[in-house]
């Protein structure tokens, strides 16, 4: 086993000194080392989506980037997101539409959503596809999840322009 | 699908990244987005010893504009390529190409230079590069120099960026006024590795066509420039029987691989279609 | 006076009450058997055969052992004493053979991923590093590939000591006259078709956590699937524990589709090592794993025509299906299942006098294959559907008309198929009708045509399918299968005057908390947000036979609506003496109970609790006060709840390029009862969907050696976003009078067509070109060797 080395980075809003191995990717720490289940492993190698988290801002694959590449940067995953509004709306959507059946792709696919909705725009039912070519689903069949996306970014781009 | 032992190293300049790969004995490799590197960890393709992190040397980022050639920093990543409005200004084709690698996210973290040296045959920049005929310039311990995207995609995986070099930057020369291009690719599910994909840059005045340069990925172990397609195009006028002829001489330029999901005759037949349409959405927008 | 006619207040059955699981989900609090650990858990890693076929000849794992972080290294050796073997043969498929499987290959390797050696070691990671060092030497035997070839008598064996070859099963099933009725039939259509094998490719892979506690000899397991019970049982007896101290416990299930109910080498090598260790032991498959050792499905070779008089009748149908599957039958299911469906299904919904139905079941060295959603419904739909369209082309009629004067009628029930199933009632003609309508047929046949003449291939394509749903034990008891056919139910009152239920049925995401809460709600008159239900444990919960086959909502639906209403007639028995009232005259609504001549008499089901669990001194001497109750139910009356509905998919070929792009996709459903229209409709998309992964990516490729080509998320394609159309649902409800509730099932019904009707309506845009494709999926070369674009 190769030598931990020393790793300091935000997570969740808050900042985190740790030692890790090196080898360990970053969706490994983040539920090995940090109990931070709700990323989650569907492929390790970025072909499924389910482990997507926010990395300065924008979705990556925990399973695609070594903790050690988190240096610095700013990690959040769904439980870090409770507070954002925008995420609540989609959480919300999500439960009224039925876009979560098993639950497992859940997290990936609400963290492309919020990043699809934070853009803001007018939601298109192709683009929303698009945003999410790289997360896949197995129970839902895809159609629940557009909808729901498609609702709250709607609702958003009424708020933008009311506001 | 967990990674072996290794060992981590940070490299916060060029020298120091020449010295860390010095140190690591030919057992080290360079870490830049990650995005293909990690997966093969994972899978067990290769064990290095040491992974060098290059992504915070300076000189590999930015995008700027530099005596009529866009510079683009080898850690720029995808997504920056998709919407930067230097790229779309003077490298459109570059820009037409961003959406079809791989899914939003992955555009996030992998970087451009990191796909053209792990130069995989199905990638989409390295065509592009050679349709843009961009100079790569790579810097070893000894200096930097430029390679001509020609010369830089060597064999399945392989590129003139030896172990230990490091691709800083991509120079690119702008386009002109008459500059038209097109991209795209034949998939079976969006942002899949491509049976076929094509990138086309042509100059045209009058409906007459100089300086064509037609590049397709997914055709044999590198991507590959056309001679005898573009010759056929080339002086002459973007018109249907140019097209067909243009189509034609694909069957001597190409020779694809050995594939049971695409034997040679269909990635042929897809890059004679796939070529077909971008030609003609030329010969459109013209009109 | 009838209580229950006395209903007063809302009815949550049949509203789309949202799910509360999935609030769990979207805040990521939900915990999948993956997210579980335990204090000393190890983790396990395989060594597994490189080869498809082959003879150990050394397995050193010294090095192996002597590893960092290693606990111990198992082979078949280490196991032989602590799990008996296992064979997965049923007696009502007579003659049916298999040879007898262990956790760990002793001698003979029987398919590419065969687990030979296991790792235990502190980490994931250092198993794996461990793995590296184990030296394994196999020499090659050769490999059964491909199953014409399995089926001649010189044939080398997919396992050596097979009794019978090759041939795992083979029946007939025929009525008199089919060769008679083709010889003289106006019309005869017949085709090839090649059903590619896939797999369930859940997102949350198989996983397992085995803890076995020696100073009690208890094993608890944390598990992934649907059916505990079955575990249960299949741990006690295979690693000779008591039953009542077996465990199963399936927290969060990240997808199932029947893929998780089969017995697999390494959940039982993990449970034994647990046993062996005393140690908890952790086993969760990679993704490479999952398409190496998961069970594959599908893969059928059918030869198949069908006879009609002039009018377009169907006369008969002869149907010769060769099903090859693992180099064993799967346990305790078996791997023969499939192709007896696919048998028994075809011309399910047409009057059809006579058919001969022949499979051979055939053994080769490749993963082994069992059920999998929708169990040979999707190729006995696109068989017999694909003939239909066909005969339409030659007579010159119109897909819907020929179904129209080929379907049995809706007044013509009860029927009987010619394969033997009864029909209690179906709704295929008023099916028929609401399709047409609901795609707008006319004007997409209008805009077919308009289109065409501007070189674009668009087609249409239609299927009606019967869906067995519900089955009763002579599905699998009868043949000696340790699966409950009946489901229990506990449903109690609290003493604050809530629900809470404990039932034998799972949830993979499905929702079957939910309905399970409208139904005792609606019983209780409660509402179902405190009514709490308890599944996927053991312990906690009855016996029964869990989720598959379509038979949670319908037969779990009804065991837990018959426990509420044995509560409901405690709760009125008790609060009647309360009240001084009749129980029979005393209804429970709106968490009360209330007198149906005087709805000032009433009394709230908490005080009816309080009295009963606080102050039982106050009731008249000897009265039950018992507020818990539990009932059994095993579906009896007809052999399964047959369901039917009709399928139709819009698509665009490309001919120059064979991609096939889905525009739209149609569905019209008869569930009987629907509890939940929510949860209903997102069952049948996310089953159409599988059924169009099938049609158009999804496929297992192996080599000629065996190898699998393909076992990856990268190579081997899913259904993702961009490709899946919008799919538009319609209903028809025809409850079953087997039960009070009426419902059936629902989970496999879109998979069932979906593809069937993907593959005539390309057929139907190629049809002006000359082409026609009858093997899924429905690849781009595939196609353009149809058109005869690619000639090779
Ligand atoms: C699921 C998935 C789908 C994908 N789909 C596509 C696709 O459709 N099209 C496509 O083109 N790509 C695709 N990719 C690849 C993706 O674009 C990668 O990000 C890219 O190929 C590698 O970039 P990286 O920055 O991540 O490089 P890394 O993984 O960090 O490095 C790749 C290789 O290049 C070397 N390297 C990196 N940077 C330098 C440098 N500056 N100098 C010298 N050597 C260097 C590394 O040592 C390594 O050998 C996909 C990847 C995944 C995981
Ligand atoms: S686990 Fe990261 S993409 Fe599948
Ligand atoms: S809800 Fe199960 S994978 Fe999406």
């Amino acid at each position: 086993m190769s030598e931990q080395i020393p790793l300091s980075f935000t997570l969740n809003g808050k900042p985190v000194a740790a030692f890790v191995e090196p080898r360990k990717s970053l969706a490994d720490f983040l539920r090995e080392d940090r109990a931070l289940t709700a990323t989650r492993l569907g492929c390790e190698m970025g072909t499924c989506g389910a482990c997507l988290v926010m990395m300065d801002g924008a979705p990556a694959h925990a399973c695609l980037v070594l903790a050690a590449q988190a240096e610095g940067a700013e990690i959040t995953t769904l439980e870090g997101q409770s507070e954002d509004a925008l995420m609540a709306d989609l959480q919300a959507a999500f439960v009224d539409r039925n876009a979560a059946q098993c639950g497992f792709c859940t997290s990936g696919m609400l963290t492309t959503a919020l990043a699809y909705v934070r853009q803001g725009g007018t939601p298109d039912r192709a683009a929303i596809r698009d945003a999410l070519s790289g997360n896949y689903c197995r129970c839902t069949g895809y159609e629940a999840i557009v909808d729901a996306i498609a609702g709250v970014a709607e609702a958003a781009m009424h708020k933008e322009a009311a506001a | 699908m967990k990674a072996p032992a290794f060992t981590f190293e940070r490299a916060p300049t060029l020298g120091d990244a020449f010295d860390l790969f010095e140190a690591g004995g030919g057992e080290a490799i360079y870490l830049a987005g990650g995005h293909s590197v990690v997966p093969s960890l994972a899978l067990r393709l290769q064990a290095p010893e040491t992974l060098i992190d290059i992504a915070a040397i300076p000189e590999l980022s930015g995008i700027r504009e530099e005596a009529g050639m866009l510079r683009i920093g080898a850690m720029t990543r995808h997504a920056e390529i998709l919407a930067d409005p230097l790229v779309a200004t003077h490298a459109p084709l570059l820009a037409m190409a961003a959406p079809h690698v791989a899914h939003p996210a992955i555009r996030n973290r992998g970087t451009i230079g990191g796909n053209l040296c792990h130069a995989d045959p199905a990638s989409e920049f390295p065509a592009v590069m050679l349709a843009l005929e961009a100079e790569m310039e790579i810097a070893a311990p000894e200096g930097h120099r430029r390679v001509p995207a020609r010369d830089f995609f060597v064999d399945l995986y392989e590129t003139a960026c030896a172990p230990g070099e490091i691709l800083v930057a991509l120079h690119v020369p702008v386009a002109g006024p008459a500059t038209r291009c097109a991209f795209d690719e034949i998939s079976r599910r969006r942002g899949d590795y491509a049976m076929i994909g094509c990138a086309v840059q042509i100059t045209l005045e009058a409906g007459r066509i100089a300086d064509p340069r037609v590049a397709f990925l997914s055709v044999g172990a590198t991507p590959r420039r056309v001679p005898g397609c573009e010759a056929v195009l080339h002086d002459a006028l973007l018109s249907a029987a140019t097209i067909a002829k243009a189509q034609d001489a694909l069957g001597a330029d190409l020779d694809p691989m050995d594939d049971p999901n695409v034997p040679p005759a269909m990635r042929l037949h897809l890059a004679r279609v796939l070529l077909g349409r971008l030609l003609g959405q030329l010969e459109n927008d013209h009109v | 006076m009838n209580a229950e006619g006395l209903r007063i207040g809302a009815r949550h059955v049949g509203t789309p009450l949202r799910r509360e699981n999935a609030r769990r989900h979207v805040a990521g609090r939900s915990r999948f058997t993956t997210d579980l650990t335990l204090p000393q858990m190890l983790h396990a890693a395989f060594v597994r055969s490189p080869l498809a076929h082959g003879r150990i000849t050394e397995l050193d794992v010294s090095e192996a052992r002597a590893a960092p972080g290693v606990h111990a290294v198992l082979t078949a050796a280490d196991l032989a004493d602590c799990c008996t073997p296992w064979r997965g043969t049923l007696d009502h498929f007579a003659g049916m053979t298999s040879v007898s499987q262990r956790p760990l290959a002793e001698e003979e390797v029987l398919w590419v991923g065969h687990p030979v050696a296991m790792i235990l070691a502190e980490s994931r990671a250092m198993a794996e590093d461990a793995s590296e060092l184990v030296l394994l030497d196999i020499e090659e035997l050769p490999a059964v590939t491909d199953p014409h070839a399995a089926l001649h008598p010189d044939s080398p064996k997919a396992a050596l000591e097979a009794e019978k070859g090759n041939l795992c099963f083979e029946t007939v099933l025929e009525t008199g006259a089919v060769d008679q009725v083709f010889a003289e039939a106006a019309h005869v259509v017949e085709e090839e078709f090649t059903f590619g094998r896939h797999t369930a490719v859940t997102l949350e892979p198989r996983a397992i956590l085995a803890d076995f506690d020696p100073s009690t000899r208890r094993l608890t397991v944390h598990q992934g699937t649907q059916t505990p019970y079955q575990f249960q049982d299949t741990f006690a007896r295979h690693l000779g524990l008591e039953q009542s101290n077996v465990r199963v416990i399936s927290p969060d299930v990240g997808g199932s589709f029947g893929m998780k109910l089969h017995v697999y080498h390494e959940e039982m090598a993990v449970a034994a090592a647990s046993v062996l260790h005393g140690r908890p032991v952790r086993y969760v498959p990679d993704r490479l794993e999952t398409f190496l050792s998961d069970i594959h499905a599908r893969d059928h070779r059918i030869t198949a025509r069908m006879a009609l008089d002039a009018e377009g009748h169907i006369l008969a149908m002869d149907v010769h299906d060769i099903a090859p599957i693992g180099p064993f039958s799967t346990y305790p299911r078996t791997s023969v299942a499939e192709g007896n469906q696919v048998i028994r299904l075809m011309g399910a919904p047409y009057r059809m006098p006579d058919y001969r139905g022949r499979l051979q079941v055939v053994f080769q060295n490749k993963v082994q294959t069992s059920q999998y959603r929708a169990v040979g419904h999707p190729i006995a739909c696109a068989v017999t559907e694909a003939l239909v369209d066909k005969a339409a082309v030659a007579l010159g009629l119109d897909p819907f008309a020929i179904r129209a004067a080929n379907v049995i009628a809706d007044d013509a029930y009860p029927a009987r198929s010619a394969t033997g199933f009864e029909f209690e009632a179906l709704s295929h003609e008023e099916c028929l009708g609401k399709l047409r309508d609901l795609m707008g047929y006319d004007a997409l046949r209008e805009q077919q045509a308009a289109l065409r003449d501007r070189g674009i291939y668009r087609g249409i394509g239609i299927a009606p399918f019967v869906e067995i749903t519900n089955p009763g034990a002579t599905f699998y008891g009868i043949g000696g299968a340790r699966i409950s056919a009946q489901d229990g139910a506990i449903v109690k009152l609290t003493p604050g005057g809530q629900a809470q239920v404990a039932i034998s049925i799972t949830e993979q995401g499905q929702g079957t908390e939910t309905i399970i809460a409208q139904i005792v709600a609606d019983e209780l008159g409660l509402d179902p947000s405190q009514v709490r239900v308890t599944t996927g444990d053991t312990e906690t919960t009855p016996s029964g036979g869990a989720t598959w086959a379509c038979r949670g909502a319908g037969i779990g639906g009804e065991t837990a609506l018959r426990a509420a209403r044995k509560l409901a007639a405690q709760i009125r028995a008790i609060s009647g003496a309360v009240l001084q009232k009749d129980g029979d005259t005393l209804i429970l609504s709106g968490g009360a109970v209330v007198s149906a001549d005087n709805p000032m008499v009433a009394m709230d089901l908490s005080e009816v609790a309080r009295i009963a669990y606080y102050r039982p001194d106050t009731l008249p001497a000897g009265i039950d006060t018992s507020l818990s109750v539990a009932h059994h139910f095993a579906p009896s009356g007809y052999p399964f709840d047959f369901t039917n509905g009709i399928q139709a998919s819009h698509v665009e070929v490309d001919p120059e390029t064979g991609i096939v792009r889905l525009l739209r996709h149609w569905v019209v459903e008869d569930c009987g009862t629907i509890i939940n229209p929510l949860l209903v409709d997102e069952q049948i998309r996310g089953g159409v969907v599988q059924g169009l992964g099938a049609a158009l990516f999804e496929e297992c490729l192996y080599d000629e050696s065996g190898q699998l080509t393909n076992g990856s998320m990268a190579d081997y394609l899913v259904p993702m976003p961009c490709e899946m159309p919008d799919i538009a649902i319609a209903h028809v409800e025809t409850p079953t009078k087997d039960t009070i509730l009426g419902a059936k099932g629902v989970g496999e019904a879109g998979t069932a067509a979906a593809s069937a009707a993907a593959m005539n309506a390309v057929n139907d845009a190629l049809l002006p070109l000359g082409a026609r494709i009858t093997q899924t999926p429905m690849t781009p070369l595939r196609i353009l060797r149809a058109l005869k674009t690619i000639t090779d």
